[in-house]
């Protein structure tokens, strides 16, 4: 039972077969949940054996999380069985998993930063001594558990006095003590640099020598590569298969998430690098200045045109966009568009310029959770229509169900709930809003991140198709690879001030990364010290 | 009433049409149904301790009886709740309709004291028309403090609050004025086609609010600035107008209902009038389905319950319940039809009952 991660490799293409060393600890069979019209999980199994790691594979709103939520008691399942240990489950509350011991730690750290170590891991298991805390007690039984996970950290030390990897490990380690047979982390790497995730995989190998099952969640493939031993792939709330990590090569694993190959990416490359600036720019900044957030710059944007911004967080770039879309206000410098002088004031009087601007905080500045697609998706030409003429309901039902189907919105149903929509097909949803109000200039803040790439390639696509009809695009995105695959200019921002504007002919990424560079401290060193600064 | 009201609500939220089975088991999934269950509990209440309770008599062209009664009384909490409907899905919450709705009924009443007529319909009219602007001012007040200067709803109308009497009383120099006109009288005790004019009134507004929510895209503007006001700002939408217009529109229902209240008296004590009118406008906003986070409302459930808070006020001296113990039992029902509305108390007791079914959540 021990030694299971080393099991007989299994036949890549049909479900493994039940009889084999170990029992699964944990076996979940034909799972279906439904959240409002939203079929978050359809038949989906999942089998877990003691002793090995599985990662859980699938692209944002493959299922994943819903999976999981199932299986620890938050979410309760529409059909299917839970079967732990031979028995058949259902737990009702987490504390209910927990006591049969699935643990979970989950991306964000969900601990107590003002209490200590050892408090934390034995939060409401406090060994007990006339009727207090045994503070020894606790302290030497934390130790034997940070210990076995092979973890020099004091337990007496305050928990926010470390680092978040460490309190990660502090995580796990409360995870282990509830003598957990199954161990979920959920993206656990995903704040953590090299080091740190060495530390993490080797704890991990340790529990799965003690026969602990572990489910992985990450979106490094590198790391699944590295640590799991089996792993189960969904898409769209289904289940694709169960594989053999060893037995299935990254490009197959990456085709079996997203479904299709990777050729729109591909594609893409060869396009771009049409530029005419001839004629009047359709938007112009002079001296665009605001206190505080950027110094004055001057940026042309013109008819077909994609201006990728580029620049580490702090940069300036978000400040840019907002400057330039009215959200917030200029101090000093102008805006010209279309050659005629302009004071934006608001959102709205941008919008009525016919520019649309996409922020990066897709959940606070863009999504309406409570409202339909249908009403996130209309909401800006409604907006700009005033509230006295509402959009006809024929003409909102063709918009909407041309939209859908343009962007493979997913569910394809106007009337589901936003929120109940994944990241990807949310920013598809927001994309739509404003291409519904027949921009000329739009702008796009980080449109993919934390986004699967699927939806990625999608939007990057439209965004090209849209230039290439004559909208005006301002790109930015942190990934430096997704800038240079979609611009025709490249603006490259630091310190809260444009440094160099490059045609991108034959500009690299490492060309960038010196320009950003070039002005002083390493990118990394700024970096830190400009997230800071948020 | 239904009928104005129901296409638009039904429209937005089912797509296809229902018949059998699915029409139970849409009604089943309504956010209507606890609302109007906790409704006909009471009611059945009711006709256990008086089994005459739901008789209605026509005498003199006029409906007589509980119902009518109850309809008749519904009418100041209904327009004041339903005015806080609006408010409180921007997120807001109006404090002062009490003191606006005093406002209105000491003008009004002051204004027909004052004409050269006492007793002419024009007077009564130009009384009510007086103070309904009136009330639009101080609707201004209200959503010019909470959109433009930014101050928190609850604290903005709580200046209104307890400023608002005092301007009453000036009004009335402190003293309670009886008018003598029938007219205006008419508008709390008179009847149109067998009903209460008032009641009328009452859902008259309500219709003209639902078309005005529904039938344009001011509900669907009022929600989003409610759900999320930042990303409804990045979209072009004007928040400071909508929520403007609703502190102006809840202003003008408190100001009918005082009117109203007055009305029933012939008299105004701008002390008394209205007085924790705003707490139950709230509970019926609350019991109707309308979260105070803000976002989705729904009128028909204010207008249930509003009913309920009318029904609930008739219940006690029917069942005997002694006066004293009168706000102790109007809490304890408040909570219960809370408690029953809450999906995690639900939960909790429907796992009681049938052993280990797991909790429904939503996903985060």
């Amino acid at each position: 039972m021990t030694t299971t991660h080393e099991e007989p490799p299994v036949t890549a293409t049909t479900p493994v077969p039940g009889e084999r060393a170990g029992e699964p600890v944990i076996e979940m069979r034909d799972i279906s949940i439904t959240f409002g019209s939203v079929r978050a999980l359809d038949r989906v199994s999942l089998r877990l054996l003691p002793g090995e790691v599985h990662a859980l594979m699938g692209e944002n709103g493959a299922g994943k999380s819903t999976l999981i939520k199932a299986l620890t008691g938050v979410y309760s399942i529409d059909s299917g069985t839970i079967v732990v240990a031979g028995e058949e489950h259902a737990f009702a509350t987490p504390a209910a998993a927990q006591a049969a011991g699935i643990s979970t730690v989950y991306q964000e750290v969900n601990l107590v930063p003002n209490l200590t170590v050892a408090e934390n891991m034995l939060l409401g298991r406090e060994p007990r001594r006339l009727g207090g805390i045994n503070v020894r007690g606790m302290n030497r039984r934390a130790r034997e558990t940070l210990d076995r996970l092979g973890l020099d950290i004091d337990p007496s030390s305050t928990l926010g006095d470390h680092p978040i990897a460490v309190q990660q490990l502090v995580a796990i380690a409360r995870a282990v003590d509830v003598e957990a047979r199954v161990l979920i982390l959920d993206e656990p790497t995903s704040s953590l640099d090299a080091d740190e995730v060495a530390k993490l995989f080797e704890v991990m190998r340790r529990l799965r020598e003690d026969g602990v099952a572990i489910v992985f969640v990450s979106h490094f493939l590198d790391q699944i590569y590295e640590i799991a031993d089996r792993m189960t792939i969904l898409r769209n709330g289904r289940l694709v298969e169960e594989r053999m990590v060893a037995d299935t090569t990254q490009l197959e694993l990456v085709q079996l998430m997203i479904g299709r190959e990777l050729e729109v990416l591909d594609r893409l490359d060869h396009e771009h690098t049409r530029t005419s600036t001839d004629g009047p720019p359709v938007l112009k900044a002079i001296g665009l200045s605001r206190k505080g957030s950027l110094e004055a710059t001057d940026l042309s944007l013109y008819d077909g045109e994609v201006v990728g911004v580029a620049g580490l967080l702090g940069s300036g770039r978000t400040e840019l966009a907002r400057l330039l879309f009215g959200a917030d206000t200029a101090d000093h410098g102008s805006l010209e568009i279309r050659s005629s002088r302009r004071r934006l004031r608001s959102p709205r009087h941008a919008i009525d310029r016919k520019i649309a601007f996409s922020s990066e905080d897709r959940k606070a500045e863009g999504v309406i959770g409570d409202l339909t697609v249908a009403d996130n998706m209309m909401l800006a030409l409604q907006a700009s229509r005033g509230w006295l003429r509402p959009i006809p309901q024929a003409v909102r039902n063709r918009l909407v169900g041309e939209y859908i189907e343009a962007l493979d919105i997913r569910p394809a149903d106007p009337q589901a709930l936003m929120r109940n929509l994944s990241g990807g097909n949310q920013q598809k949803v927001l994309l739509a809003r404003w291409l519904i109000t027949e921009p000329e200039v739009l702008i796009l803040d980080e449109p993919t991140r934390g986004i699967d790439i699927g939806a990625k390639a999608q939007i990057q696509a439209k965004v090209a198709e849209l230039a290439r009809r004559g909208m005006s695009v301002v790109f930015i995105s942190a990934e430096l690879e997704e800038v240079l695959r979609l611009s025709d200019r490249v603006v490259v921002m630091r310190d809260r001030r444009k440094i160099a504007e490059r045609p991108n002919d034959d500009v690299s990424v490492s060309d960038i990364l010196e320009i950003i560079a070039g002005h002083g401290g390493t990118p990394s060193a700024r970096t830190e010290e400009e997230s800071s600064r948020d | 009433m239904t009928d104005t009201l129901t296409p638009p609500e039904a429209g937005r939220r089912t797509a296809s049409p229902v018949r059998g089975p699915r029409l139970v088991a849409r009604l089943l999934a309504s956010p209507l149904l606890w609302p109007v269950m906790a409704l006909v509990v009471l009611l059945v209440v009711n006709v256990v301790a008086t089994p005459s309770f739901l008789d209605v008599r026509l005498q003199d062209g006029h409906l007589y009886g509980n119902v009518v009664d109850i309809a008749r009384n519904s009418a100041p909490v209904l327009l004041v709740a339903l005015g806080m409907t609006l408010v409180i899905a921007t997120r807001g919450i109006d404090l002062s309709v009490g003191a606006i709705a005093a406002i209105a009924g000491a003008v009004a009443c002051t204004r027909i004291v004052g004409a050269g007529d006492e007793g002419a319909a024009a007077t009564a009219i130009m009384a009510c028309t007086v103070a309904l602007a009136i009330c639009v001012l101080l609707g201004l007040w209200n959503g010019f403090l909470v959109s433009v200067v930014g101050i928190q709803p609850i604290i903005a109308t709580l200046v209104l609050m307890v400023a608002g009497r005092g301007l009453a009383m000036l009004v009335t120099d402190g003293q309670i004025t009886t008018v003598n006109n029938d007219t205006f009288s008419n508008l709390a005790s008179g009847f149109v086609l067998g009903l209460p004019l008032a009641f009328l009134v009452a859902v008259a507004m309500v219709a003209v609010t639902g078309v005005l929510t529904r039938r344009t895209a001011l509900g669907m503007l009022i929600e989003a600035v409610g759900i999320n006001p930042e990303a409804s700002r990045l979209a072009g939408v004007r928040s400071r107008t909508i929520i403007w217009t609703v502190y102006v529109f809840g202003a003008v229902c408190a100001g009918l209902a005082g009117v109203i209240i007055a009305a029933n008296t012939n008299s105004v004590n701008a002390n008394s009038l209205g007085l924790w009118i705003e707490l139950d406008a709230i509970l019926a906003v609350v019991i109707g389905g309308t979260a105070l986070t803000g976002g989705r409302f729904s009128l028909l459930g204010t207008v249930v319950g509003a009913l309920f808070i009318t029904t609930l006020a008739r219940t006690i001296p029917n069942i005997g319940i002694p006066s004293e113990a009168n706000y102790l039992f109007k809490a304890m029902v408040v909570v219960a039809v809370c408690l029953i509305q809450s999906p995690r108390a639900r939960a909790v007791l429907r796992v009681r009952r049938t052993a280990p079914v797991a909790r429904k959540g939503n996903p985060a």
